[in-house]
């Protein structure tokens, strides 16, 4: 080790006070390297990485940013619209999110269900689509011991089946019955709605789709039947077509005596 | 006194050129048990399946030891956030590292040529992931490869624990 003399001598190391091309290349370069990240991996790894902001979501593109409550997400179905016998919501669903009947009718697992009421009194029939309806307040989240049971930012209620232990709680708390135990080992899954024998699953609002800026399944199949009984939107934004609807005209929650808050709203029930 | 270290010297000799000449007969051994791949250590070592790019989503030797750290972590940030870009989701790992079996598609975890299963059935760790997940890709859907800037500028935040 030599000892630094002033720059004057050519092995220093400290800065001098002349720039040599060489020091203005080291300047350069030391400038340039400001704008990367180098990360020690490990002993002899290292990763470059640009050190930029990560920009908005672009089209196509999957979703970079967490979401937040700004949004609120629900679903608005016109009962007027909604035909007896029609079950293009429910197929969509079982085959975008991959659950069918496995044969034991009392226990698979079902998302979606139409169901067919009926005032007695005046004789008035309404067949309706019930999946979870994304409460404000779920029970099933209150009830939940490891806290897979939980409710996006953005309003949507999923379980996280990665701590969901299966205890079934929450499909004893939901008053919609929305929920399902599954019960059979799943092969074959799709990617993007993983799901497996031992957890509660249930509607996700096609949670894949969403992030990617798209519909629900159910909500393109009413559509491509010819119905148009469904609408998916933006509760929050007053400028929304479910918002203004739902403005506009009286709409319902089921049971909306428990004071839940649900994002899915029946018109003319 | 002399003899004495004369004597002690001429051991030491003969115990030196002993040691080089087993060393000597070593060398062929070693040369062989690399040649020959039954049996030895080396050949009992798992083979995963290369991946479809040039590179993986970081080096391979860090990925060893810490791609159940980075699939945790992005398994959260993505059920509960909503954040599906970044270079460590599982479906990217399934397709780029797809093994294709004798019928011509892809093997399902059950194949003992599974990328994930070499390693995991050599080193005696089970792997829950697939019970839920598919273990093999989904025709019709393209593999991530970290290829963007913003994957790069989130793992490099996630490396530097800046990450929310």
């Amino acid at each position: 080790m030599s000892k630094c003399n002033g720059g004057k001598s050519a092995d220093c190391g400290c800065n001098s006070e002349t720039s040599t091309p060489v020091e203005t290349a080291r300047r350069w370069f030391l400038k340039s390297a400001a704008a990367f990240t180098t990360i020690a991996l490990a002993p002899n790894v290292t990763l470059l990485a640009y050190a930029q902001e990560g920009g908005a979501q672009q089209p196509g593109q999957p979703r970079g940013e967490p979401v937040t409550a700004q949004k609120r997400w629900g679903l608005l179905i016109d009962l007027s619209k909604c035909a007896e016998g029609c079950e293009a919501c429910v197929g969509a669903c079982s085959r975008e999110n991959g659950w069918k009947a496995e044969g034991h009718p009392r226990t698979d697992a079902q998302w979606i269900r139409k169901v067919n009421i009926k005032n007695r009194k005046s004789g008035v029939e309404r067949s309706l689509p019930v999946m979870c309806q994304h409460c404000d307040s779920p029970p099933c989240v209150d009830v939940c011991p490891t806290g897979a049971s939980f409710k996006r930012a953005d309003g949507i209620v999923l379980v996280d089946k990665h701590i969901c232990i299966g205890c079934r709680y929450c499909v004893m708390a939901c008053p919609y019955q929305a929920r399902s135990f599954i019960h059979e080992p799943v092969e074959d899954q799709k990617s993007y709605a993983p799901r497996g024998k031992g957890t509660v699953e249930s509607c996700t609002l096609c949670v894949h789709r969403v992030d990617a800026g798209r519909e629900p399944a159910c909500v393109e199949a009413c559509e491509a039947a010819g119905h148009k009984a469904m609408i998916f939107g933006d509760l929050n934004d007053p400028a929304s077509e479910i918002s203004q609807r739902i403005a506009q005209f009286p709409t319902h929650q089921i049971r909306a005596d428990l004071r839940l808050d649900t994002g899915v709203r029946y018109q003319n029930l | 006194m002399m003899g004495a270290q004369s004597y002690i010297a001429g051991w030491a000799y003969v115990l030196l050129s002993a040691m080089l000449v087993s060393a000597w007969l070593a060398v062929p051994a070693y040369a062989q048990e690399g040649a020959n791949p039954a049996g030895t250590r080396l050949a009992m070592a798992p083979k995963p399946a290369r991946g479809q790019g040039d590179k993986c989503v970081a080096p391979t030797d860090w990925m060893r030891r810490n791609h159940m750290s980075v699939l945790t972590h992005q398994r959260d940030k993505t059920v509960h956030d909503g954040v599906r870009a970044g270079p460590f989701d599982l479906k990217g790992c399934i397709s780029c590292h797809a093994v294709t079996g004798e019928d011509g598609k892809a093997v399902t975890v059950a194949d003992p040529k599974h990328f994930c299963r070499t390693c995991h059935d050599y080193a005696a760790v089970k792997v829950d992931c697939f019970e839920c997940h598919a273990s093999r890709p989904v025709e019709g859907e393209q593999s991530s490869q970290l290829n963007t800037e913003r994957d790069l500028a989130a793992l490099a935040d996630y490396l530097k624990g800046k990450s929310p």
